[in-house]
């Protein structure tokens, strides 16, 4: 090889390192930009015992984010200080920062605005024992809105965007508790959507369900993100493969691995992660 | 034999039924054979007569305003105290105490609670014997019953609808107004209807408090009699048996239609909430 061969392959090779950087700056960048939710060396504890040790995390705008890992590693327990559902529990601390929006979730005490904005669906389908129309105004209505056309276009439009507007249109004002558990969660989504929030957190909203429901539930969710930024924990390894742009890895309190989803179950860093994605534990 | 055995203790279950609805059916049937021929429009809306013949209307109007005072007075305190233990209180050694001094309260004997109203209400408070002194002295006896029923209720409610409703953004307030409290209610209810029961049954602190006089009471601080006294004393005084009795079934047909009542407005509040 001539060396006047050699010293373009090194300007080449030279060139394609700075175009990676460039691009790796600008992804920094664009991360940077769509972080919803930041959140610094968080710890929580449950009077004496420690259940959180140090998580950090950066979770962008409008897309999902999984929380995986074995039972009691406090993949839920992270995941209700995001809406600080928490607060219910007596002799709970925390220390630590949750930035959404850059505003600290934890000095600002307006907990009611919070919860407005980071909605919330749980593992079983709790609606309350009233209608439909009721159960999905109830958020709404507390807040003050008594119009009923403005009441009604909430209602449709939130049980359209969690895809049972035509299953439940026609009894709108019967029980919310004698539809099947798939149908009474996405009345849920749809309740959580009525107070037109920002950001909605799932604790493990498949965990009830039968498969038909579940993969409703899923493709929901898929869809939802373009309109809001999900953090789902689930314990169903595929779900999270197949739903989620981010995963990240629990283990004890403490978050093991964070990376696109792709990464952590194809080529994860953490020999954890792998053993656990790979089922050899959990 | 273990054949045998079956037989046996299905035996003892059949006759430990059959002894306590029998003891009921013979008290009641007692009452309404002994006092039945005595019941007329005459002797219910009739007003008393000392020399016999007489109605009852005045002890069936006291009967009433004594449930009513004193259900108006003890069930808002009973509901708000029960809901601050239960929704509201720290779960500690307080609470603990309170709890066990509302359950220690509903085992005292009332003629206890009459001798304090006598004390407190009628002497104290210059009440006098009076319809309040009375409905005052039952609001204390009925408060625990209906803040342990009520703690109860609350307990049967999901902690998931407490999540539900507080994960949308409201209020402690607008939870428990909105959705506790309407899910509780039948429970509430059924802690109402008791209190009832204890009201119209009980006797001795009522003859405590409100005195016996047998007329109309003309204001709530007048001397009066409830249906329960009547009978003690009709009993007590003439031994006139069969008055008693009358007297009896229109206390158990008072019961028995406070009882479907309020059984009918649960069953409707439930369909209510649930359908």
């Amino acid at each position: 090889m001539s060396t006047a061969v050699m010293e373009r392959s090194e300007s080449l090779v030279m060139e394609e390192n700075q175009t990676v950087k460039v691009q790796s700056q600008m992804e920094i960048k664009r991360e940077e930009k769509a972080s919803k939710i930041t959140v610094k060396d968080l710890n929580l504890f449950y009077g004496e015992k420690q259940a959180l040790y140090g998580v950090s995390l950066n979770i962008r705008e409008k897309e999902v984010t999984a929380l995986i890992g074995p039972s009691g590693c406090g993949k839920s327990t992270f995941l209700r200080t995001l809406n600080r559902m928490n607060d219910l529990i007596d002799g709970v601390k925390i220390t630590g920062d949750i930035m959404i929006d850059r505003e600290n979730v934890y000095k600002n005490n307006d907990v009611i605005k919070l919860r407005t904005k980071v909605g919330m669906v749980f593992q079983k389908p709790n609606l309350f024992p009233m209608s439909i129309y009721d159960n999905v105004a109830y958020g709404p209505r507390m807040q003050g809105i008594k119009n009923k056309k403005e009441l009604n276009q909430i209602v449709e439009e939130s049980l359209k965007g969690a895809a049972i507007w035509d299953e439940v249109k026609d009894r709108l004002k019967s029980s919310a508790l004698g539809l099947s558990g798939g149908q009474q969660q996405r009345v849920c989504i749809a309740r959580a959507i009525a107070m037109k929030p920002d950001v909605i957190l799932m604790d493990e909203p498949t965990s009830a369900l039968d498969p038909i429901s579940t993969l409703k539930v899923e493709e929901l969710i898929t869809n939802m993100k373009k309109d809001y930024t999900i953090v789902i924990v689930t314990h169903n390894m595929q779900q999270a493969a197949r739903i989620s742009d981010k995963t990240a890895f629990f283990l004890n309190g403490e978050v093991v691995e964070f990376d696109d989803t792709d990464t952590i179950f194809s080529t994860p860093s953490d020999q954890r992660t792998e053993d656990y994605v790979t089922g050899r534990f959990g | 034999m273990r054949q045998l055995k079956d037989y046996v203790l299905r035996g003892l279950l059949w006759l430990s039924v059959l002894l306590s609805v029998a003891v009921l059916v013979m008290i009641v049937g007692y009452i309404f054979v002994k006092g039945m021929n005595l019941i007329s429009f005459e002797f219910i809306f009739g007003d008393y007569s000392p020399t016999g013949g007489g109605g009852i209307w005045p002890m069936i109007v006291t009967t009433i305003y004594t449930i009513i005072i004193s259900l108006v007075i003890a069930t808002p305190i009973g509901i708000l105290a029960a809901l601050y233990l239960q929704e509201y209180a720290k779960q500690g050694r307080l609470v603990k105490l309170i709890r066990f001094a509302t359950e220690s309260l509903t085992g005292i004997p009332s003629i206890i609670y009459g001798l304090f109203g006598a004390v407190f209400f009628v002497t104290t408070l210059k009440m006098g014997m009076s319809i309040i002194a009375a409905s005052l002295t039952l609001t204390i006896i009925v408060l625990p019953v209906i803040i342990r029923t009520t703690e109860e209720a609350l307990k049967t409610v999901p902690q998931s609808y407490r999540e539900g409703s507080l994960a949308l953004g409201t209020t402690k307030l607008q939870t428990l107004y909105k959705v506790i409290l309407p899910s509780a209610m039948p429970g509430i209810l059924s802690g109402i209807i008791l209190s009832i029961g204890r009201i119209v049954g009980e006797s001795a602190a009522i003859f405590l408090t409100a005195g016996t006089v047998a007329a109309l009471p003309e204001s709530l601080f007048s001397s009066a009699r409830t249906l329960t006294v009547h009978s003690y004393l009709v009993t007590q005084e003439s031994g006139d048996i069969e008055l008693a009795a009358a007297v009896g079934i229109v206390l158990i047909v008072i019961i028995l239609g406070i009882n479907i009542s309020a059984t009918l407005i649960s069953k409707k509040l439930n369909k209510a909430t649930n359908k």
